[in-house]
């Protein structure tokens, strides 16, 4: 098939897309003959077509939570979506294997690049499924496993079966249900005891399909005193109608263990991104989301800890850009389940124009446990008079020897400000970018280098595109 | 060569300020307005800085000839050579002093060029040593939790920094004790060159005998209604405002 010139350029780097030939499409639509078909290709086991077919039963019963949520949620047509599109189940070990016209984006997207410079292995996802996926032989040797959920599942059921929907179960909310029933690709990683993983694992999530949806599925069971990091990037062209990415990412620190687990999402602002993470920490296990919201039409996203070992700790950072036109509704959970577990969230906020951004939080502590510890701060930036910002904390401490504390803060960059920044020869856009990068400078100093650069940058992408 | 305002006029909302200003500062000289508050002197600073809240209805501002109002937005202004310091300078929270006068220079060069870090903080030490001003502030957020005088030397240092061409300075001398005075005196007497104009808005006489202007204007109601000497100054600091009014009042 022909492949069209560059179409669809844009500023915006994520913004492009390349016609594929995809041999695989489950056509528009779901009912149980999607499942069958995704079942039918990708081979799975009766257990897994069983487990989606249940999904499928529950996300079909259960209500759009709008009682809650934004009532934009009303507006995906779920009978437009194309469920499953790829070229194949094989991810390719070696970039040379890759189709030349899947290659091509992802080295636009500078993936082979990073990952010859810094990263421990990487996976890319095309639509439904990874294209390429690779780890370095000196981190193969260790016995780390990082293939996609479908090689995880065919090769490695023992563990996989073990923990595959334990931290997520399948009726979680609707779109976990949904993901249960229809999900493809996403990573399955595997870190054996005492084993440190010196340099990132890093997955690639490309849309590339209009009327898409995207329904990876993480999970990373890291064994005791190991430790690994994650990073995920993300991006899509901008398309007239909505595209749908709805992951679940589960993972498991067995005891000592630690798991980074950092997000860089740039989503064009036609996606409905609304996906559920949460991570089981056993005792003295750290579990940290590191999670950067920028892009999208309306992202729902609460990555969350159940701390359920003695000593087990959860960390949720959190920085999410509203600009015009978006709604960032982000958080964190932290489930407090067992005695002396501490738990820091940090959320900062930027709303832009007509942009929105939503903190919910949730902390729970039983009534039983005792020295337990939970720290929140949540700062909100508004650009312009339109922006908005809502906190909602909900946070349950029961039990005396517990301690909690909770601080938020709004600040606002006036037209005054930047006026006054603008008077010194910065442009208006540069201007607000000053600003936006000197809110979240405190966080973006946790981040490897090389994600905080990447950060930067879309962040100077976004101010200059809300220039009015 | 001058920074020169030609039968200026602009209104705030319906209310119009500024109602036919001429003035003109040839390269080289310092050139003090004085006026009673409420005359439009902080007007017309905003205004030349292209400030979104007011509306030029009429006239023109030339930098060396070239139309400061056909530039545009505020930043092009400031490139071209246009400085303001302002009566109430902004906090700006999150940014460092040294970020921003950086990011104010990256904005002066050509696309793809890069400005030299360890060049850029040997000017600024430099600078802020010749302006009393800790090293330790490079790293304190723009004007957040400044002192009046601090703010006002933080003004005078990006002056100092981006070297421009006209310099309009607006009550500089407001909020200073006299030694803060001497600093920012001191910081502007320094940059006086045959290759730089300078406009210095001030209420009170007082500034003026540190930075000794070229030429004094009175201005009532939008207007200058008078111009001379800096011995002008001190019959306005002795006998006020009020003869001036009359006087114009009755050559009007």
């Amino acid at each position: 098939m022909e492949t069209k010139p560059d179409i669809n350029i844009d500023r915006s780097i994520g913004d492009f897309h390349y016609d594929v030939d995809y041999e695989f499409d489950a056509g528009t639509g779901l009912t149980e003959k999607t499942i069958d078909y995704i079942c039918d290709v990708k081979k799975d086991p009766d257990w897994i077509r069983e487990f989606r077919k249940d999904a499928l039963r529950k996300f079909n019963s259960m209500p759009m939570p709008t009682h809650w949520a934004s009532p934009d949620l009303e507006n995906i047509v779920f009978d437009n979506i194309r469920y499953y599109l790829s070229q194949g189940t094989q991810p390719k070990r070696s970039w040379d294997d890759v189709p030349e016209d899947v290659k091509r984006t992802f080295e636009r997207l500078g993936i082979p690049e990073q990952e010859r410079k810094f990263l421990a292995g990487v996976e890319a996802q095309f639509d439904s499924e990874a294209a390429y996926s690779n780890i370095k032989a000196a981190v193969g040797e260790q016995g780390v496993i990082f293939v996609g959920s479908t090689e995880g599942l065919q090769k490695h059921p023992e563990i996989f079966k073990k923990w595959f929907g334990k931290v997520i179960p399948t009726g979680d909310n609707k779109f976990s249900a949904l993901n249960s029933a229809v999900f493809s690709g996403g990573s399955f990683i595997y870190i054996p005891p005492g084993v440190k993983v010196k340099h990132p694992l890093q997955a690639y999530f490309r849309i590339n399909a209009e009327n898409f949806g995207q329904f990876e599925r993480t999970l990373i069971i890291a064994d005791e005193g190991s430790e690994v990091m994650y990073m995920e990037g993300c991006t899509a062209p901008k398309f007239e109608t909505s595209t749908l990415h709805s992951a679940v990412v589960e993972l498991v620190a067995l005891k000592g263990a630690k798991i980074q687990y950092i997000t860089v999402q740039n989503w064009s602002s036609n996606v409905f991104n609304l996906v559920t993470k949460r991570g089981l920490a056993h005792e003295e296990a750290e579990i940290k989301w590191i999670d950067c919201n920028i892009g999208s039409r309306l992202t729902m996203k609460y990555p969350g800890v159940v701390m359920k070992g003695r000593k087990a700790r959860g960390e949720v950072i959190s920085i999410a850009l509203a600009g015009d036109g978006q709604h960032q509704d982000t958080g964190a959970k932290m489930i407090h389940a067992a005695d002396e577990t501490t738990s820091n969230i940090v959320s900062k906020s930027i709303s832009i124009g007509n942009g929105r951004a939503t903190y919910r939080g949730l902390v729970q502590v039983g009534r039983h446990l005792k020295g337990c510890k939970n720290n929140t701060e949540c700062d909100a930036l508004l650009i312009n008079t339109d922006s908005r910002t809502d906190t909602y904390p909900a946070i349950t401490v029961r039990g005396k020897e517990n301690a909690c504390q909770h601080e938020a803060s709004v600040s606002k960059i006036s037209a005054e400000q930047i006026f006054y920044m603008q008077q010194r020869g910065i442009p208006e856009g540069a201007a607000m970018s000053l600003a936006v990068n000197g809110f979240v400078n405190d966080l973006v100093q946790q981040f490897p280098m090389e994600y905080s650069v990447e950060l930067k940058r879309l962040i100077d992408l976004e101010m200059e595109g809300s220039v009015g | 060569m001058s920074l020169k305002i030609e039968n200026l006029t602009a209104n705030i909302g319906d209310r119009q300020i500024l109602k036919g200003l001429n003035l003109e500062i040839p390269k080289g000289q310092v050139h003090a307005i004085m006026g009673k508050n409420g005359s439009g002197k902080s007007t017309l600073a905003k205004v030349m800085a292209g400030h979104p809240d007011y509306e030029v209805t009429g006239g023109s501002v030339t930098l060396d000839g070239l139309d400061l109002f056909s530039m545009g937005e505020p930043d092009e202004r400031s490139r071209a050579g246009l400085f303001v310091a302002f009566q109430y300078p902004m906090e700006i929270p999150g940014v460092t002093i040294a970020n921003f006068i950086r990011a104010a220079l990256q904005a002066r060069l050509p696309e793809g060029e890069e400005l030299d870090a360890v060049e850029y903080y040997e000017e600024l030490y430099k600078k802020m040593d010749a302006l009393k001003i800790d090293r330790k502030f490079t790293s304190r957020a723009v004007n957040e939790g400044f002192s009046g005088g601090e703010k006002k030397r933080c003004e005078i240092l990006q002056m100092a920094m981006l070297n421009p061409v006209y310099a309009v300075l607006d009550e500089t001398d407001s909020g200073l004790d006299i030694d803060a005075l001497k600093i920012v005196s001191d910081g502007v007497n320094a940059m006086r060159s045959p290759e730089r104009g300078f406009l210095v808005i001030t209420h009170y006489q007082r500034l003026l005998d540190y930075i000794v202007p070229d030429v004094v204007h009175v201005m009532v109601d939008g207007r200058i209604v008078m111009s001379g000497d800096k011995t002008l100054a001190h019959k306005l600091e002795a006998e006020g405002y009020d003869w001036v009014e009359k006087e114009t009042l009755a050559t009007a």
